[in-house]
């Protein structure tokens, strides 16, 4: 493609500027991080006694490794499950093509666009009701249904495009329903799969309506949830709430940067999916 | 070989034993295994999503502050909603960051992306692929934090505005009456700037480039190029930006939480963060619920029109 050269430039610094726009606040938020406990630095501005201990202060004051445990646990409550019921479910409706299974779809497909507040209040009191307040199963359990819309449109969509000749083919062979599903469709299904993971991933660790609402322990939230009641207690102490900020964004970074490919096209197409 | 074997390797299963199975399949998947499998998946949303949304309903006709007696008052919380000014204001409110949230990213998604698609394939388009993303994957009140600090009396912002001789226009931006919702906006706008751009580019890299070609040869320019041929094969992009961006705008809660929590005043409240304060801090339940269920039938009378208008017709 000719481009013209004044367009390529252009362009170049239009990416530049954007992606500076995106960088700069978090560079704001290191460098205000490293300034001393308690005083209110301006902007930009490297301080000349950098205090990494703020980081250290952060983590302790936080609890940050009680946090890490805690949101690992939900993710891990929340994310195989989630998974394996999207799945089974998409797998019925896309190719199994069950009947009744427009209804069902379309059910799912209702709960697309719903906000979150729109049930909190009754998820409170049923979940109060349940005995489950506080603990990390008030989060987990309400968050593998609310998953369930995206899950089972993501899945089924993938399932729709697998030809029927697969199934069949593996019956013939003498595979019953469910061995199919598992020794030939899931590991086709593989590359949906584990894009669906990622978002999952990334949706529950950063939750936080559930977790203020239903528990009440910042321990046993995600970290994103105690990030509020960290600003509760440390709104003042600038340089400490931005180190504890740091802290709390850094796992999804560096998770970011580990499976960067798979993160940006999964988004990309769970955009356009959903 | 096996069946199987053969399907896999692309050869086509011949004759009257493929006839067969197909017959078979038809049949086996419309039995109640096919139920079985999606069941789970049914009983979880079906317990926590679709109870709590009929028990909203449902408690919205009621008032009840979650312990006590709860009384029938009919319609009256929907009436509340509509004429209490500190309630409906919190629709306008959405509608108002709708601009920020929609407006911004789209509008300059659309701008930069088609700047930046000459040069899509390059090595800094992929850096910048990263790098626009973060603002998608970090905790929305990690973004409320880090912008309420920027936007602060003496934060970034305002120390670039005095560096180029706007220091009279600087003030707490988020603590001001007038500024404070455009500036949640601006967080907002930040937050989905990255992902609507990305999209945009992803869409209009499936464009022909051969219309491009075309229309250069007749002489159009680059905003004839942008009007006459961008935009309308981006139909479907622009409307999942739209929808994303909308929904973001109308249930924002995390950024409200962190940044203003609802103030100065209630120039920031948004019906999220009131269903929010109303259900748990006022103990006002069925305000709380019809307030939701606005919320809800708000999002699908913003959504639906622009999922019709965008949807390709295929």
């Amino acid at each position: 493609m000719i481009v013209g050269r004044r367009e390529a430039w252009t362009g170049r610094a239009f990416l530049v500027l954007l992606m500076l726009v995106t960088i700069v606040p978090f560079v704001s938020l290191f460098f205000t991080a490293l300034h001393p406990s308690g005083t209110y630095p301006a902007g930009l501005d490297w301080p000349s006694q950098p205090q990494w201990s703020n980081f250290v202060t952060a983590f302790d004051a936080a609890h940050m490794g009680e946090l890490l445990t805690s949101s690992v646990l939900i993710v891990l409550g929340v994310v195989p499950v989630s998974l394996l019921l999207a799945t089974m479910a998409g797998f019925a409706v896309g190719h199994l093509r069950m009947v009744g299974r427009r209804p069902v779809f379309l059910m799912f497909v209702l709960g697309l666009t719903l906000p979150y507040e729109g049930i909190i209040t009754p998820l409170y009191y049923q979940v109060r009701d349940m005995g489950l307040l506080n603990s990390r199963w008030a989060i987990i359990l309400p968050l593998i249904g609310l998953f369930m819309p995206f899950g089972v449109f993501w899945m089924r969509a993938h399932f729709v495009n697998v030809p029927g000749e697969l199934s069949e083919a593996a019956q013939i062979d003498g595979a019953n329903t469910w061995q199919q599903f598992w020794r030939v469709h899931v590991p086709l299904a593989m590359p949906a799969i584990s894009s669906l993971a990622i978002l999952l991933f990334l949706w529950t660790w950063n939750q936080f309506l559930l977790a203020i609402v239903l528990v009440d322990d910042p321990a046993k939230r995600t970290m994103a949830g105690a990030l509020g009641a960290f600003q509760g207690q440390w709104g003042t102490d600038i340089p400490l709430l931005c180190a504890g900020s740091l802290l709390v964004l850094a796992p999804t970074l560096i998770v970011f940067l580990i499976f960067q490919r798979r993160f940006v096209a999964a988004l990309l197409q769970g955009s356009l999916k959903g | 070989m096996s069946t199987l074997a053969s399907v896999v390797e692309g050869r086509p299963a011949t004759g009257p034993r493929a006839a067969r199975g197909a017959r078979r399949g038809r049949r086996r998947g419309q039995g109640w295994v096919a139920w079985l499998f999606a069941a789970p998946a049914i009983v979880a949303y079906t317990l926590f999503v679709l109870v709590p949304l009929v028990r909203t309903v449902q408690y919205s006709f009621y008032e009840w502050d979650g312990i006590g007696p709860s009384p029938w008052v009919g319609f009256d919380n929907y009436v509340r909603v509509f004429t209490d000014p500190e309630l409906s204001g919190t629709i306008v409110n959405a509608f108002q960051l709708i601009v920020f949230f929609s407006g911004i990213p789209v509008l300059f998604g659309l701008a930069i992306a088609a700047t930046i698609r000459r040069i899509a394939t390059s090595r800094l388009a992929a850096v910048a692929r990263v790098v626009l993303f973060v603002p998608q994957v970090i905790p929305l009140v990690a973004a409320g934090i880090t912008w309420s600090w920027l936007m602060a009396s003496d934060g970034l912002v305002n120390q670039l505005l005095s560096a180029i001789g706007l220091g009279g226009v600087t003030r707490a931006w988020l603590g001001d009456f007038a500024t404070a919702l455009p500036a949640v906006g601006v967080i907002g706008a930040w937050v989905l700037l990255g992902l609507c751009t990305l999209l945009l580019l992803a869409g209009m890299s499936k464009i022909d480039p051969a219309l491009y070609e075309a229309a250069r040869i007749d002489g159009a320019g680059p905003l004839r190029e942008f009007f006459s041929i961008t935009v309308p094969s981006l139909r479907q992009e622009i409307g999942v930006c739209v929808t994303v961006t909308v929904i973001a705008a109308l249930a924002s809660f995390d950024i409200i939480y962190i940044a203003t929590q609802g103030g100065p005043g209630n120039t920031t409240m948004v019906p999220g963060l009131e269903i929010y304060y109303q259900a748990f801090v006022e103990r006002q339940v069925g305000v709380a619920s019809a307030l939701a269920v606005v919320l809800v039938v708000l999002v699908l009378v913003c959504v639906l029109p622009i999922q019709r208008l965008t949807r390709e017709q295929s």
